[in-house]
């Protein structure tokens, strides 16, 4: 790849990260929890947006998030007050910046229209936003990649009336670790004006005490002929985390006792090194005694330390080493089971087997781990969704989050948005009532959208409910009699009629207004929970709202497979799908049609068919007697009954994909390799079924007969 | 193997010779991953009866096909003695079921003559042209054919119902 290009690539997956804690500290201010910390980080987040983007030279990028940056600038230095309003206006130029950054990403073909909120923002900061659209392009003093600039008395304004800053700056051992070097951060203050640095060495302990990686050293400077505080803060904002900063001005001459003076430009080499504490002791001088530095860093929160250290990893690196392992198992199990047969006193070797098959398994689920991600990279969209829903709708909506921190397989996570969206989107567009119709039943004006994630037995819950008018079960009914979806005389429960909007012809054009139906797609977001072996249910009370919850796998490479004989094979069976399993009296089996085959299940007639002749298995049985039927449910017939010949057991299978080398066969998902090495085929319910409609014209009836129904 | 040769001298290829149903077919040695023995399949449904099934190779899920049966002249029986060649060509790997693999040859542009007119459709749309070395007369099959005649199982399924 062009080098260019993968730093681009590079910025703009900085970029996304950038936009999330934006978004997340917006949310905060929205919140009012914000502290300054956190308006900093949004602050720094468009900071650097705009930075790179003027790197690559995206100006339209550039132009607003200059604009944008100016505003939490005024935020940030208490000159605007981060009222709901202000903050609204802000968040709505995060989503325009986010929509910039895409457009960029997209080669900057699609204008992005942001000229209102451009307007809304200069006028939060009094500035014309036609002279801020075209900042200086020099603007990026702040940057890593700032010009160095060597002389330092250029930069001395002519304002004399200035007061003197006194910076007393304690690096933290952090600052270090993070490769910062405070020689270039006072040399940057120097270059403000002319300054005095004292280095305070009353921190610095015996030698024999002395811990080499921690930070010891501070110094006090005094800064002249600078007009601007936040000119001295820019200096130090990369480093805010890090060290204890505090700034004070002082109108008149402070006589600060200099141990040693130095001017900027011929600071000695203290860079040379870059523990802290090596410095020369020999140049400590007789230092001034002060009292502890006041923390100003208490304000600065211990979050910035307490963030995780990440790395970027190509995810087929991964996938190969997720392989590995499942590879890894297997062989453990094979050879296991040879071992095993072959030696008869094999204690001492089946406890290092045991041994060896506990450490696997951990390595397995440490390799697992590592594809894992929060959903929260899922959530962070959805508070934009709704807000922009909720401006569509004109409804008042608010959003609360639970549970972002739980962790998926990524390629759940990848696959989530899509139903989610629609979710959020229905709760607010069809769940919720408009204010004045809330307020009318006594509810709060503004509705609640919550949605939360949790960890439940393996598997991951995500539910989606609003505080609307639920579902209109009478309605729905209604709707389905008229759709032709079920018979007018259907006897429904509550909770079959709730599911009634999950059927694809339901939603339609069942979104013509005069029907409260929910049903928005939902079709759409049935089947792709179910593409993730996922299951969706629907809870709703009348009048207090309703409540989506999706129940998932964490991820997509291992899957709770039932391990089922079939003739002379071995199949698996989705976990996920079945419903029971249960042994057939022969009296509950009726011939129906001329070769169809129903199952009395406690009163309720499902189709039964033969895993063995659906699939042609060698050496299936087609005797009921001896069979066993696993009910399951597929999405386009409902239920229906599977007869196979024996439940072998519940497993956890790796999924193996062989579609690249043989392509689709119906009824097949995929492969799975046994502990014995073997090839065993995960069966795809929903494609077993329609090939079993397809199939029933010309089929032979021997399993009837052999029923001898 | 002289791979490089093989690479650069366009003129001269290297094939790997196999035997089913008595014939000697031969492929282009750098279509072929590797040889290993028969193994029992798992038995795939909705495929044509050519298709042997899966087999595990080292965690992958390698489909099986019978050269025999693809040729239109019955099954394999197959036996320890069996082999499959893997063949990965394009983006498909895929296992043959053979005889026995029996020599490396470097075959020359000039020793190769075109296919007779003569063969059903099916077969001359795999059989790349015929070897005649030593007076042994040798079917060249081109893998990327025959691996991507075997395309996925919805013409599987045109052919089985036919």
């Amino acid at each position: 790849m062009d080098p260019m290009e993968a730093i681009k690539q590079t910025y703009f997956q900085e970029c996304d990260e950038l936009l999330l804690a934006m978004e997340e500290g917006l949310i905060a201010m929205e919140s009012g929890e914000a502290d300054s910390e956190t308006i900093n980080a949004v602050f720094r987040a468009v900071h650097s947006i705009k930075g790179g983007g003027g790197a690559f030279g995206f100006e339209i990028l550039v132009g607003f998030s200059h604009v944008f940056e100016t505003a939490m600038d005024l935020v940030r230095s208490g000159k605007l007050d981060p009222t709901p309003d202000v903050v609204k206006v802000l968040l709505r130029a995060g989503d325009k910046l986010s929509d910039h950054v895409t457009a960029a990403r997209n080669g900057g073909s699609d204008a992005v229209d942001d000229a209102e909120v451009k307007a809304e923002l200069a006028k939060l900061t009094g500035e014309d936003p036609e002279d801020a659209g075209a900042p200086a392009p020099a603007d990026f003093e702040g940057l890593a990649f700032a010009p160095v600039m060597i002389d330092i008395g250029d930069e001395e304004p002519a304002a004399p009336p200035c007061p003197i800053w006194h910076v007393r700056f304690a690096p933290h051992a952090g600052l270090y670790a993070k490769a910062n070097e405070p020689y270039l951060l006072i040399r940057e203050l120097g270059m403000l004006g002319p300054i005095e640095v004292t280095a305070d060495l009353s921190k610095l302990p015996d030698l024999s005490a002395l811990e080499p990686d921690q930070a010891y050293f501070a110094w006090n400077v005094a800064l002249k002929d600078c007009p601007d505080r936040t000119k001295v803060e820019e200096v130090f904002e990369f480093v805010s985390g890090d060290c204890d900063l505090e700034i004070t001005e002082e109108k008149v001459e402070a006589a600060a006792p200099a141990a040693f003076a130095i001017s900027a430009p011929g600071l000695p080499s203290l860079d040379d090194d870059d523990e802290p504490a090596a410095a020369p002791v020999a140049e400590a001088q007789p230092e001034e005694k002060k009292a502890a530095a006041p923390a100003a860093a208490q304000a600065a929160p211990t979050t910035v330390d307490l963030i995780k250290q990440t790395i970027r990893v190509d995810l087929d690196k991964v996938d190969r080493l997720v392989n590995l392992v499942g590879e890894l198992v297997i062989t453990q199990a094979m050879l296991s089971q040879r071992i095993l047969d072959s030696v008869q006193q094999g204690q001492t070797v089946s406890a290092g087997l045991g041994e060896l098959e506990h450490l696997l398994r951990e390595l397995q689920e440490a390799v697992m781990a590592i594809r894992t991600q929060p959903v929260k990279s899922v959530f962070q969209r959805m508070p934009r969704l709704v807000r922009e829903t909720a401006a569509q709708t004109g409804k008042e909506v608010r959003l609360e989050i639970e549970g972002e921190t739980t962790e998926v397989d990524k390629t759940v996570i990848e696959r989530l948005g899509e139903p989610l969206t629609h979710m959020i989107r229905n709760a607010v567009d069809h769940g919720l009532e408009t204010p004045a119709e809330r307020v009318a039943a006594g509810k709060p004006a503004e509705g609640t959208v919550k949605l939360s994630a949790e960890h439940r037995g393996g598997r991951i819950i995500i539910e989606v409910a609003d505080d609307g008018r639920g579902i209109n079960r009478s309605k729905v009914r209604e709707k389905a009699i008229e759709r032709g979806l079920i018979s007018p005389n259907a006897n429904l429960s509550d909770e079959e009629i709730d599911n009634l909007i999950f059927l694809p012809g339901f939603s339609t054009a069942a979104t013509v207004s005069n029907i409260s139906g929910r049903g928005v797609g939902l079709d759409v977001v049935r089947r792709n929970i179910m593409d993730l072996g996922g299951r969706i249910t629907i809870g709703s009370a009348n009048g207090k709202g309703s409540k989506f919850s999706l129940t998932l796998p964490l991820t997509l490479a291992v899957l709770d497979g039932m391990i089922v004989a079939v003739g002379e094979q071995t199949f698996v069976l989705p976990l996920s799908h079945i419903i029971e399993s249960l042994l057939p009296k022969s009296a509950d089996v009726k011939a129906f049609g001329s070769n169809g085959m129903l199952l009395n299940v406690r009163g309720v007639y499902v189709p039964l068919v033969s895993v063995g002749r659906l699939l042609r298995v060698p050496g299936a049985k087609y005797d009921l007697a001896n069979s066993v039927v696993i009910l399951v449910e597929s999405e386009g017939v409902g239920r229906m009954a599977l007869a196979v010949d024996a439940i072998v057991g519940q497993r956890q299978v790796v999924i193996k994909s062989f579609e690249s080398n043989i392509g689709h066969i119906d009824g097949i998902a995929a492969a799975t390799i046994l502990g014995d090495g073997r090839v065993a085929l995960i069966l795809d319910i929903d494609g077993l079924v329609a090939g079993c409609r397809e199939g029933t014209g010309g089929r032979p009836t021997e399993y009837q007969q052999a029923l001898g129904a | 193997m002289s791979s490089n040769e093989n690479d650069t001298a366009q003129e001269r290829r290297q094939y790997i010779t196999f035997l089913a149903t008595g014939q000697e077919f031969a492929a282009d040695i750098m279509t072929i991953r590797e040889i290993r023995g028969w193994t029992d399949t798992t038995a795939l449904p909705h495929v044509p009866d050519y298709v042997r099934g899966v087999i595990n190779l080292r965690g992958m899920v390698l489909p099986v096909i019978d050269l025999k049966a693809r040729l239109g002249l019955g099954m394999t029986e197959a036996t320890v003695k069996h082999v499959i060649i893997v063949v990965n060509s394009g983006d498909r790997t895929i296992g043959l079921l053979v005889d026995a693999v029996s020599d490396i040859l470097t075959v020359s542009r000039q020793e190769i003559q075109s296919v007779p007119d003569v063969m059903r459709e099916t077969q001359n749309d795999y059989v790349e042209g015929i070897a005649v070395l030593d007076g042994r007369m040798i079917t060249l099959l081109s893998m990327t054919k025959l691996t991507s005649s075997f395309s996925g199982a919805d013409d599987m399924f045109v052919e089985n119902a036919a």
